[in-house]
């Protein structure tokens, strides 16, 4: 569940501030200006039922409202435009020392993530999965490959868009452990529908397990269908587009699969990672993903067994 | 005859009549100048695109009524919201504005005709073909499918296949193109042919409006006009203003755009609060209070709506201090409309309630554009934005503004002036029907969206999956979009109940202020028998006391009008109004056969320059009548 | 020379009579020059759309190049020459526009035929200098986008020089015509206020594609 009020990091908590204050104030400008109105209607209706003569008494009255009315709403304005000012500023103070530095890349329709270091040999890169630790500041990167996209986890932060030609950041940090669905947020053509990633926040010596297993190449595929589905993989089509760590795949023009097991969806969020959807999905991802860049593969069934077989090695 | 002013002598009046009145045949219908019959053919049209942009917008709420419906592929899907914002936007909220006030402002003016009829009349027909033609391509398979803001490198060479996004650009021409030349029009008139005496300050408020908002779209469509064209030059001649592999910028339509995207909205509202202006008065049976207030917050909101813009480019990467002087600018715009509505409270509270139907829709007004109003303050907040923005909370707002803002205020102006156009009454019991099943029904359709984008449903989406929990506002928003359209159709059956056997209306059902209820319902071709003279900013209310009534000395046999100066409207100089004409649906058709050319060739954008040009040429050409008719009531200066 | 019509018209100009309740207009002019005539609304009405577009065009020029390392972008700045002669030019036509506007609100035709028919020879021949500016830009439109810019830049204002060298030739053709409603001067005197314009957004463009890339 995405929830721009459900704050996990102080970010979205900031903005959720925001949020509740605007909206007692509106709610309350809201009642005040009806309640007016009911008022005015109601006098009016009484003037009329009365047939009194051609009312331009009290005109001061009505100035009077009129011009406090305005100040009141100006006031009002200006208090809050204060907040917003101070909650803008909030959002750009949050601390980034020692942040994890991630590059997001956003394609037509998914999302290419790489975990940054200073030493070469720890860049690992995964696909429609951001897996963060909890309590550390993550500077992300933002650039777009082709069209502009927007980079959205209401639970933690607001959005940025993604640009082609130009590349900006965003900082947030995620103050308790959970899993939140980041999406797409700017139309980019046949399938914004499905640009979707899953957000997982996890305890820092869980993230630490985690991004040494990412580095390490998936375990060796066991059995013979899996062991003939690498092979199908390594000389079909598969190792065009899709890179493997460890193998001769080094495709970049979709998703790194090097741990594609170990995620919850398939095709950036069109359907949960389960065996018969990766088959389905594998077979023709043009019937779930309509106009995704993916081609269909009518492959023999034995063959497409194999193959997902060993893509359920890949934890 | 006129309300209390002498009639002419009969032979004078037949004389008007004869040259006033178009030839009942086809030709007549095509060539007239009438402002009036110019006007009511744009809101016909303007109000059959927001039919079918209606039909579309039902498509999308019943596919997203519940997780997985597909039934629209994500193709089509995106053809269908492009079709509904673009045809709402462009061919129905900005035209019928404009034809509301094309038909109503020389009336509330006392004048006979508008400055430049032939330039309206051209105007429609490069409107009407442009509709279609936009509408040929989405029947046709290839309609503009990268939604009505047509961002780039979306809608650019590269990912903008086919020519869909050629059929958008284009449309912007022909749209822009009869928007400008509306507005010019308009905005000469209310300058230039009022009334003697009636001077700026006594100009009604819904003139006032008219003239603000022309005078922002002749500042700011330019600049939607010259961006589509940018775009259109990159998708067909190469160029690189948006690509940035080669010093273009993708940010800069989006700057252009929204440049004039912002004002736009304006174009739409400005004229709706001077509908609720006209409305106000005569149902609480008192002068406006804060008359000047009121003219002074109109002009503010047009010069402010220029500074907005960024407001909806928050989520990029333009510098943050320049989104804070957004907000600053965003809220402030606030502050004058928050004027007229407590001035509008104010008349009425001081005034004598006439509960009818335009009342009603005045009402919901004040309730839905408050709800848009607000949202939109918070949209204004940088930090707010970010969360909201591109999600279905924006088309929440954008949706409270537009109803709330434009459609409450337009349907409280047809009921209150259907009848000064057909000469019938609209039934009052309908009305309240109407007016409840779309209070409900609208409600019920985007109320729920502002929570579905908080809980992160983005825009523009065709489809969504069940575990994501929005199945059930989004059913919610269904039924109510079901009850919106039972409003339409009760809407629609009074208006042609009302045509066949609606009360008689008579020339001031009302009891209004203002001159064009002292017309005839209809009004005749020549508006007035005589041109009144203006003593006050309630003419009907407080004709003049002492001095002239009336105009005399122009002539009757031919088409004569008064050009008066601007501040005072003293009395000026004679004016012949052209005669009808078929140049203007000439060139109107060349016109259109350029742009249409343009879409589908470099050397059509060119070649296809030269027929227009020799319309326009024997458009402006005297002939012998017409140099005739100068000379015969020549005088010097 | 009499400026009065270039004003408003004040009570003191020819005022409507009153008579009774009515108020008598037959005495007014059936045309006038400058605010006092409609055309001169619709002119500025254009020029204020043409201006934004222009000025628009202006903006777009600074703000790529503020976005960019190198500009113009791996090439030369365009040649002086044509420009130049344009502007020399088109500084020129000034004269027998000011003359025809003068020659107009005076109602002297023989003079403002001559002096349209010299204007019309000055824009044909910056039409010609025009066709030859383009030709010395050192880039082509589908270059680069600064190519685009000054490409759509130059295109803009030849559009608008072209559709008034038009405007001029067949003001010129109805100045010949008999007989000559006395209207058609206040037209003439529009087109020559037009034709200022042209020549006020010349300067500005002219110093954006000429000069700006040396600096």
């Amino acid at each position: 569940m995405s929830d721009a009020l459900a704050a996990a990091g102080p970010q979205a908590a900031w903005i959720a501030r925001l949020w509740w204050i605007s909206l007692w104030l509106c709610a309350g400008v809201f009642v005040g200006v009806m309640a007016a109105l009911a008022w005015a209607l109601w006098r009016s209706h009484r003037a009329a039922a009365a047939r009194q003569a051609a009312p331009m008494r009290s005109s001061r009255a009505l100035g009077m409202f009129v011009g406090g009315a305005t100040l009141l709403s100006s006031a009002l304005l200006v208090g809050l435009l204060e907040v917003s000012v101070l909650t803008d500023r909030a959002l750009a103070r949050l601390p980034q020392r020692d942040a994890l530095a991630i590059r997001v890349t956003a394609h037509q329709w998914w999302w290419e993530m790489v975990y940054e270091d200073p030493r070469a040999d720890h860049v690992f890169a995964t696909a429609n999965e951001l897996v963060i630790p909890v309590g550390r500041a993550v500077v992300v990167t933002l650039e777009a490959d082709d069209v502009i996209h927007s980079f959205w986890v209401p639970n933690l932060h607001g959005k940025k868009d993604l640009i082609p030609g130009r590349t900006t950041t965003i900082a947030f940090r995620a103050d308790r452990p959970g899993r939140f669905t980041g999406r797409c947020a700017e139309f980019c053509g046949l399938q914004h529908a499905f640009m979707a990633y899953d957000v997982v926040a996890l305890p820092p010596d869980r993230y630490a397990a985690w991004a040494r297993h990412e580095l390490a190449p998936p375990p060796e595929p066991q059995g013979a269908d899996a062991m003939r589905g690498r092979e199908l993989f390594l000389t079909g089509s598969c190792m065009l587009c899709h890179a493997v760590q460890g193998t001769s795949a080094q495709g970049r023009r979709g998703p790194d699969l090097t741990h594609f097991a170990s995620r919850s969806h398939i095709g950036a969020g069109s359907t949960a990672n389960m065996p018969q959807a990766l088959s389905a999905w594998i077979e023709d991802p043009q019937k779930l993903k309509p106009g995704a860049n993916m081609p269909s593969h009518f492959l023999p069934p034995a063959d497409l067994a194999a193959l997902v077989a060993y893509l359920e090695t890949l934890t | 005859m006129d309300h209390t002013l002498p009639g002419l002598a009969a032979d004078s009046r037949a004389e008007l009549v004869r040259a006033w009145s178009d030839p009942p045949t086809l030709k007549g219908w095509i060539c007239t100048l009438d402002h009036k019959a110019i006007g009511r053919r744009f809101v016909v049209t303007a109000l059959l695109f927001f039919f079918a942009g209606g039909v579309l917008g039902g498509l999308m709420r019943h596919q997203l009524s519940a997780p997985g419906k597909t039934l629209i592929g994500p193709d089509l899907y995106n053809q269908v919201f492009t079709m509904h914002g673009t045809a709402m936007m462009f061919l129905f909220a900005v035209p019928v504005m404009q034809g509301v006030a094309l038909y109503l402002v020389p009336l509330m003016i006392g004048t006979r005709n508008t400055a430049f009829p032939r330039m309206s009349a051209c105007s429609y027909w490069i409107y009407l073909i442009g509709g279609l033609t936009l509408f040929a391509g989405f029947a046709s398979g290839t309609g503009a499918d990268a939604g009505w803001f047509a961002y780039v490198p979306l809608a650019g060479p590269q990912y903008g296949l086919g020519k869909r996004s050629d059929f958008w650009n284009v449309l912007v021409n022909f749209t822009e193109a009869m928007g400008l030349m509306i507005a010019v029009d308009l905005a000469t008139t209310t300058l230039k042919m009022r009334a003697p005496g009636m001077s700026l300050l006594r100009m009604p408020l819904f003139a006032w409006a008219t003239l603000v908002s022309s005078i922002m779209i002749i500042f700011a469509m330019p600049t939607v006009m010259l961006g589509a064209n940018l775009v259109q030059f990159d998708r067909m001649a190469g160029t690189h203003f948006f690509n940035p592999a080669e010093g273009g910028d993708v940010l800069l339509w989006q700057h252009m755009f929204w440049y004039f995207g912002h004002p736009e909205v304006y174009f739409i509202f400005v004229p709706a609060l001077g509908m609720i202006s006209a409305i106000i008065p005569t149902f609480a049976r008192r002068p406006m209070f804060g008359h000047r207030a009121i003219v002074l917050s109109l002009i503010s909101t047009g010069f402010l709506s220029f500074g907005l813009w960024v407001h909806h480019m928050y989520a990029t990467n333009v510098p943050e201090l320049g989104k804070s002087f957004f907000t600053a600018m965003s809220f402030m715009i606030a502050i004058p409309s928050a004027v007229q509505l407590f001035c509008w409270i104010a008349t009425i509270a001081g005034g004598r309630l006439v509960p009818k139907s335009p009342m009603l829709f005045i009402v919901g007004f004040f309730a839905t554009l408050m709800i848009g109003g607000l949202t939109g303050i918070m949209l204004g907040a940088v930090p707010l934005d970010l969360q909201v923005t591109d999600t279905y909370f924006v088309v929440a707002h954008l949706h409270y503004v537009l109803i709330g803002g434009a459609l409450f205020p337009l349907f409280g102006a047809v009921y209150y002036w259907f009848p000064k156009v057909y000469g019938r009454m609209l039934d009052e019991r309908l009305a309240q029907w109407h007016f409840w099943l779309l209070a409900i029904g609208f409600n019920l359709t985007f109320f729920p969206l502002h929570v579905l984008g908080l809980h992160g449903m983005p825009r523009r989406i065709y489809t969504y999956t069940a575990d994501t929990g929005w199945g059930t506002l989004n059913f919610v928003s269904w039924v109510g979009a079901m009850i919106e359209d039972a409003s339409m159709f009760v809407f629609v059956l009074n208006i042609v109940r009302a045509l066949w056997k609606g009360r008689p209306a008579g020339s001031d059902p009302w009891g209004a202020p203002t001159l064009e209820w002292a017309t005839s319902s209809p009004p005749a071709h020549y508006n007035f028998e005589r041109i009144p003279v203006v003593a006050s900013r309630e003419p009907l209310w407080s004709p003049p006391a002492e001095g002239p009534r009336y105009v005399t000395g122009l002539s009757t046999r031919l088409r004569e009008g008064l050009v008066t100066t601007v501040l005072d409207a003293l009395p000026d100089v004679r004016y012949l109004y052209p005669r009808p004409s078929p140049w203007p649906i000439v060139a109107g058709f060349t016109v259109a056969l350029w742009l249409i050319w343009s879409i589908f060739s470099n050397k059509g954008m060119l070649i296809g320059l030269i027929p227009p040009t020799i319309a326009f040429i024997a458009w402006y050409w005297p002939t012998p009548e017409e140099t005739g008719a100068e000379l015969e009531v020549e005088k010097r200066p | 020379m009499r400026h009065a019509h270039r004003r408003e018209a004040t009570p003191a100009g020819t005022p409507a009579v009153q008579r009774g309740d009515a108020l008598d207009v037959a005495g007014l002019p059936s045309y006038g020059f400058g605010t006092r005539s409609l055309m001169w609304w619709g002119t500025v009405a254009m020029c204020a759309i043409e201006g934004t577009a222009f000025g628009f065009m202006i903006v777009i020029y600074f703000y790529l190049r503020s976005l960019s390392q190198t500009w113009p972008a791996g090439g030369a700045a365009p040649d002086l020459s044509w420009g130049t002669v344009n502007l020399a030019i088109i500084l020129a036509s000034a004269i027998p526009n000011w003359f025809a506007d003068r020659a107009a609100i005076d109602q002297n035709l023989p003079v403002v035929r001559l002096m349209l028919v010299l204007g019309t020879l000055f824009g044909l021949a910056l039409c010609g200098v025009r066709a030859m500016e383009f030709t010395v830009l050192n880039v082509r439109w589908d270059d680069s986008a600064y190519g685009s810019v000054i490409w759509m830049l130059l295109g803009l204002h030849t559009f608008n020089l072209v559709t008034d060298v038009v405007d001029t030739m067949v003001l010129t053709a109805v100045t010949f015509k008999q007989p000559l409603e006395g209207k058609r001067f206040v037209d003439v005197a529009e087109n020559c206020g037009y034709w200022v314009f042209i020549i006020v957004t010349w300067i500005p463009i002219y110093a954006v594609v000429y000069w700006a890339p040396r600096f």
